[in-house]
Formats: C-alpha cells, structure tokens, sequence
C-alpha cells in the first residue's frame, strides 16, 4: 500500500498529462475514473506505457495491479505503441459470410505471419469484430478510413504501398 | 413555461423549414461516411451557393436512410430518393431542381423494403438533424417528457409503459413496465439509471443507427425513465467502436441541459437527473448488465451471480434501472400516443416494432423497422428483395452469438420472442444475417465460437475452458479430422456450458451449435463422415479469420 502514500506527480512535464489530470478530476478522481482517465492516457499518448500506468494508479488510489488487469482486459487498449499504418479487418459476421476471412488472410500473407507485422514493423493488421457497418461488408479500416466492400485486389494494393514506404 | 418555450422552438423551426423550396438530406451516418456522404453534401452545397440558390435551396445533414446498400442516399423534401450519389452527380442533380428527379439516380420508394415497414424509433431516422435538437422539438420531440413532468405521476408513467406490453429490446425480453416498477419500490440513498448502448453482437448495428440518427430521443427516453423509478444520474455506456455515435450523443447532452430539460430542476419541476457518458473499451462481455456496471465503475467488466439483481443492487450498490438503446427509444412515443396505441402493435406476447439491422446475402440491406409478427420470409424476401446473385436461401441468423441459424423450412416463422425461441434461436438485439447456399454451417458454428472463447471473461470455468475445447472440436470438424466421438463430445459440452455457466454469454454460447446441429445436422456428418464440406467453405486452406 505504499503507493497510496507517495504524492502523485506525472512521469514528465509533458503537457498531455494535463489532459490526463482533467479527465481524473472531472470524473471524480477516484477508482471509478480509471477505464475514462486510461482512454485519455492512450488518445494523448497512443498507447499506455508502464509509467503512465503506475501514475495513473497512484493518483487515483488503487493499486498498480488492478490498473494493469482493466488495461489488460479490455482489446482495446494497448500497452505497446502503434504502429504507423494500421489495416483492420472487420471479421463481423456479415463480414466474414462475404469473405472477410479471405481478405484478412491475404493481408497476413502480405505482412507476416502473427496477425500483427513483424517486430519494428510500422504496419499493424487487426481482426475486429464488427465495427457496424454490416449492409456494406467487407469493411476494411485504413488508418481510420473505412473502406466498404473491399476487394483482394485493392486490400493487396495498398499493402503493397504501406510496405514500400 | 417550458411547455411554450418548446413549442416556440417548434414553430420557428418549421418557419424555417418552409422557406426553402427545396432540400437535399443527405445521410451522415456510418454506412453512408463510409462512401464519402460528406465528400457529396459539400459538393452539393458548393453546386447551390455557386449557382446563387441558397435562398431557396438548402442542403441538411441528417442520419440513417435506412437502406445502407445503395448508400450515399439522398432524399429530397420533393420526394425523391436518390441512390449510391457520388460528389460529381451534384451538378446534375441541382440542374433538376423543380423538374423531374434525375433517372439515372433514382430509387424508386415502392418497393417492400420501404413499404413493408412500420417506423416508430425510426420515425425521425433520415429526416432530422440529429445534431440540433431544435429539429427534434420540431418534430414533436420533448413533447412527452414535458406532459410527463407536469401532468403524470411517477405511477401512471409505469402504468401506461406496463400497458404498451413493451418488452426489453436488448435480446432477453424482458417486460419493461416490471422492470420499472421494481426499480421504483426499491430502496436506496440513491438511484441510477443506464442505458447499454455496447451493442456488441457482430452483425447488429441498430443501435448505432438509432443514437446517430435521433439522439435525442434516446436522451428523452431515459429522462422519462429517471422520472418514473426516482433516479437522479444517468449513464450511457457505449462501446468505443462507435465514435460518431459517441461524438453525437456529446453534442446532444448540453444541448438538452441549456435547455432546462436535462439537468437541475428540470422543466422547472424539482426533479433533476444528470447523464455521464461511459465509454466501453472493446469487451463483449460488457453487454451483460453485471459487467456494464463493474466497467462503469472502473473495473475489469466481469460478471457476478444475479441475484441480487441491479435493480436492487447495482451501480455502486444501489437500485439501477438498466435499457437498452431501442427500448428507451420507445418510451416518448408510448407516452405521446398512450400505451393502449403502442399495444394495438405486434402480436399478442410481443407488441410494437422491432428494429432489425438486416445484413449478408440479400439484395437490400440496412436498418429496418417492422410489426413483431412479421414472418421471416417477408423479412427476406420481401424487405430484403431476395438472395443476391441467383443463389439459393440456406439460413436466416438472428440473436448473433446468442442465437441461432434458422432454415428454410421455417421460414413462415413469425418474428416474435416466443416462437424463435422455440427454433433455437433467440430474439436478440436486432441483427438478421441471411446466409445462402455459399455458407457452411459448421464453419458459422465455429465462427460464433471463436468469438465467444476471446470474449469469454475467464471468470467461470465452464465459459472459459469449455468455448475452448468446444472451438477445437469444430476447428477439428472444418479440418475434416474429427470422429463421430468427438461430435459425442460437443453435445456434451453444449449440455454443460448452458447450464453451468455463470452469466448470459457463456450459457447462450451454444445455442449457434446447436441449432446448426439440429436443422443442419448432415452437414456435420458429411463433414466427419465424407470428410467433405457441402458448402466448398472447410476444404479451402485457410479458415479465415482466426484472431
């Protein structure tokens, strides 16, 4: 419990920690604000490091474990920085009975075996399950564009580009 | 007071609305921004003020359409309906202005798809802004909170939702006015009222259509809601994949509070209720009502027995009031029109409409709104205008990972909690995938598993190991290396994962199982038996997905 005594102070004097310090104080800045305040670490800072973490924690007073368990539970949050480019496939269920299974394996072919890229790589390829757009399967997001009723041809296409970059 | 303020809100904006001759909707929902609708409304706007017609021409963002597939839609206030519009067709379809709609881009409306609906949540879908709330009071929107407030008691609000027969619109059914007055009679130092926007079945999207669309309506739902049980906060919990859902329920709130009908004192009465926005962090898990809250509350969304139930224990302890999105969506109709209207709907156990997100093979897909009762063959055949590319029905999908997959034989099924429930399937939220001949059923089987064995929380054994094992048994099948034991083996497991699991996701993981078992057995046999997949899916190398 001796973090509960240390004097919470962020890691740096980056100024996105203000954002951080505004959602805490805006829900409340208790155990309650931790999935709010995690969202605002990861928007500001792209993903959610082991020092913000453990200032998060301390400012909102619970421990460092279960900070880690919600950052870990939950797909969407991610402990390692994003990549430059990122290719997610939507494998929804309108998705996948028109081919997104295809698409996604075409892409993992492209880019490696782990569904993500290789280490240092600067593509990341996700599976996502449903995104919403279901009528116009399917979607492909690219970099946060979504692309509806994508094909092999243009998924392969622009791979190619991202990884001549 | 308020009652005049709103009703002058309502005149200007109709005034408004009247002096233009002409206007453009264009869809500015998901489906839609995602072929470039906003790319289309600029050049459109560009086209009217290049050409000196803003005085009498105007185009208007508005939500969801409906029919997603021919999207961008655009609709006109002299009743056209224009489909699949690209930024370059503007200049044309200003030059039409007061002429016939231009041919080549039309969508004529008499087809089933439009006319085979019936639109109460959707009423204002496509024909509102829904980032301004003065097109909502427009459109008779507050107009039921305001009569709540004044002229009805917590009581008679139960009263009237218990007699539109309302049923709880996020899969389970349950009777809305129940679950209301047992919020009401319970007690606590305070209470809250959340609504579960973490639509997170693949394949259903309603939800995000309604709170793009309309938030507002939303919004008075659950003001109404807060009112009728004693509440005095409010959360909506949405899921992080629906940013502009988000982005417009944000703009709404303090559109609402400046206001007074959201806030402190609202409408001037001593009631007053808070809504906070929660947003989910990628978790199925968090649709259930025990996981919600623990998210909400910062935790791990896992979930606990029931009872005690949230309506005597839930946020924080206290008595809760958790709706889903559509089912708040409801409540300002039912109290404009009266429950007794909203009970002349439907079939006898399931009243009123149900949105369904209709989606896969069919020629026409989006978000519809239809009678409970309708059969699953107008559904398809009528509003969904039939399989696409000349192939062949094989199975309707409905209830997501929930659910099950319906064959053709019962197809004049009408659609209503009791009897899909009956075929295996459930309800659900509201996605419909209709599946043709070109889908396996083992391998949709397997698809609904690996999802729930990544969203299983890990909390029971029976979730977590058995989606497991079970998943490996039909990963087996599609590889075409399973026995006739292993299928032995999935039975039991079926058996065992419903009736030990500890909440909703876990007991329901197998119902894609075995209803793909039931009516579609033989293909599991061709599968172990032939080593052959009917469907030309499993003999392919690669299985898709597997993430």
């Amino acid at each position: 419990m001796a973090t509960h005594l240390v004097k919470s102070a962020p890691p740096n004097d980056d100024q996105r920690w203000k954002r951080v310090d505004a959602t805490m104080r805006r829900t409340g800045q208790n155990s309650h604000s931790l999935i709010e305040t995690l969202h605002t670490v990861q928007e500001a800072f792209g993903h959610l490091n082991a020092s913000a973490l453990r200032y998060v924690a301390t400012a909102l007073k619970v421990p460092l474990s279960h900070a880690y368990g919600v950052a870990t539970f939950y797909h969407y949050f991610s402990l390692e920085p994003q990549a430059k480019h990122v290719c997610t496939v939507c494998t929804g269920t309108s998705c996948h009975i028109r081919g997104a299974g295809e698409l996604f394996a075409a892409a993992q072919d492209a880019l490696g075996e782990s569904g993500r890229a290789q280490p240092n790589s600067h593509i990341s390829l996700i599976g996502e399950r449903c995104i919403g757009p279901c009528a116009l399967g399917p979607v492909v997001v690219y970099d946060g564009k979504v692309t509806a009723t994508e094909n092999l041809e243009t998924l392969k296409q622009r791979l190619r580009e991202w990884i001549a970059e | 007071m308020i009652a005049e303020k709103i009703s002058e809100i309502a005149r200007k904006e109709r005034d408004s609305r009247a002096r233009f001759g002409e206007t453009f909707h264009v869809c500015l929902a998901s489906g839609c921004l995602a072929s470039n609708s906003d790319g289309l409304k600029h050049a459109l706007e560009k086209e009217i003020t290049d050409r000196g017609l803003s005085h009498n021409c105007r185009v208007k963002a508005v939500g969801c359409l409906g029919l997603c597939s021919d999207g961008p839609l655009v609709s006109t206030r002299s009743g056209a309906l224009y489909k699949k519009v690209q930024p370059a067709d503007a200049r044309e379809i200003v030059d039409h202005i007061g002429r016939e709609p231009v041919a080549r881009l039309s969508r004529p409306r008499n087809i089933p798809f439009f006319s085979g609906q019936t639109k109460i949540v959707l009423e204002n879908s496509g024909v509102i802004d829904p980032e301004r709330i003065e097109d909502y009071i427009a459109a008779d929107g507050y107009s039921a909170l305001v009569h709540a407030l004044q002229e009805m008691t917590p009581a008679q609000l139960i009263q009237e939702v218990t007699k539109s027969g309302l049923r709880g619109r996020g899969g389970a059914g349950y009777p809305t006015g129940l679950k209301w007055s047992t919020v009401a009679k319970a007690t606590g130092t305070q209470k809250f009222v959340i609504c579960n926007a973490d639509e997170g079945d693949p394949g259903a999207f309603m939800d995000r259509s309604v709170l793009e669309s309309d938030p507002h309506r939303v919004i008075e739902g659950m003001i109404i809601a807060a009112f009728a049980v004693g509440a005095s906060e409010g959360f909506i919990y949405i899921r992080a994949e629906y940013p502009l859902a988000t982005r417009r329920l944000q703009a709404a709130i303090p559109q609402a509070e400046q206001l007074g009908l959201l806030g402190a004192n609202i409408c001037g009465t001593p009631f007053s209720f808070r809504i906070q926005i929660r947003v989910g962090a990628g978790a199925y898990v968090c649709g259930e009502e025990t996981a919600l809250i623990a998210s909400i509350e910062g935790k791990r969304g896992s979930p606990r027995p029931r009872p005690p139930y949230p309506a005597a224990e839930g946020l924080m302890g206290q008595p809760t009031l958790i709706n889903n999105v559509e089912t708040y969506a409801n409540i300002p109709p039912i109290i404009r029109r009266g429950g007794a209207w909203y009970a002349g709907i439907g079939t006898a156990t399931s009243k009123g409409t149900k949105v369904f997100s209709l989606t896969g093979q069919i020629c026409h897909t989006g978000v519809v709104e239809v009678p409970m009762g309708i059969s699953l063959r107008e559904m398809v055949f009528g509003i969904g205008g039939g399989i696409r590319n000349g192939r062949n029905f094989k199975a309707v999908q409905t209830g997501g990972p929930s659910g099950g997959c319906i064959p053709a034989q019962f197809l004049d099924t009408p659609v209503e909690y009791e009897s899909l429930a009956k075929l295996g399937s459930i309800m659900g939220s509201g996605g419909m995938v209709v599946m043709d001949e070109s889908s396996c059923m083992v391998d949709v089987a397997k698809y609904f598993m690996d999802f729930c064995m990544h969203e299983s929380c890990g909390k029971c054994i029976p979730c977590r190991v058995g989606t497991y094992q079970m998943h490996r048994i039909l990963a087996a099948i599609t590889n075409m290396s399973a026995t006739p034991a292993d299928l032995k083996m999935l039975e039991e497991l079926c058996d065992l994962l419903k009736h030990t699991s500890l909440c909703g996701l876990g007991q329901s993981a197998p119902n894609p199982v075995l209803s793909t078992l039931e009516w579609f057995g033989d293909e599991y046999k061709v599968h172990i038996g032939d080593h052959k997949c009917p469907a030309g899916v499993c003999s392919q190398k690669r299985q898709g997905a597997e993430v």
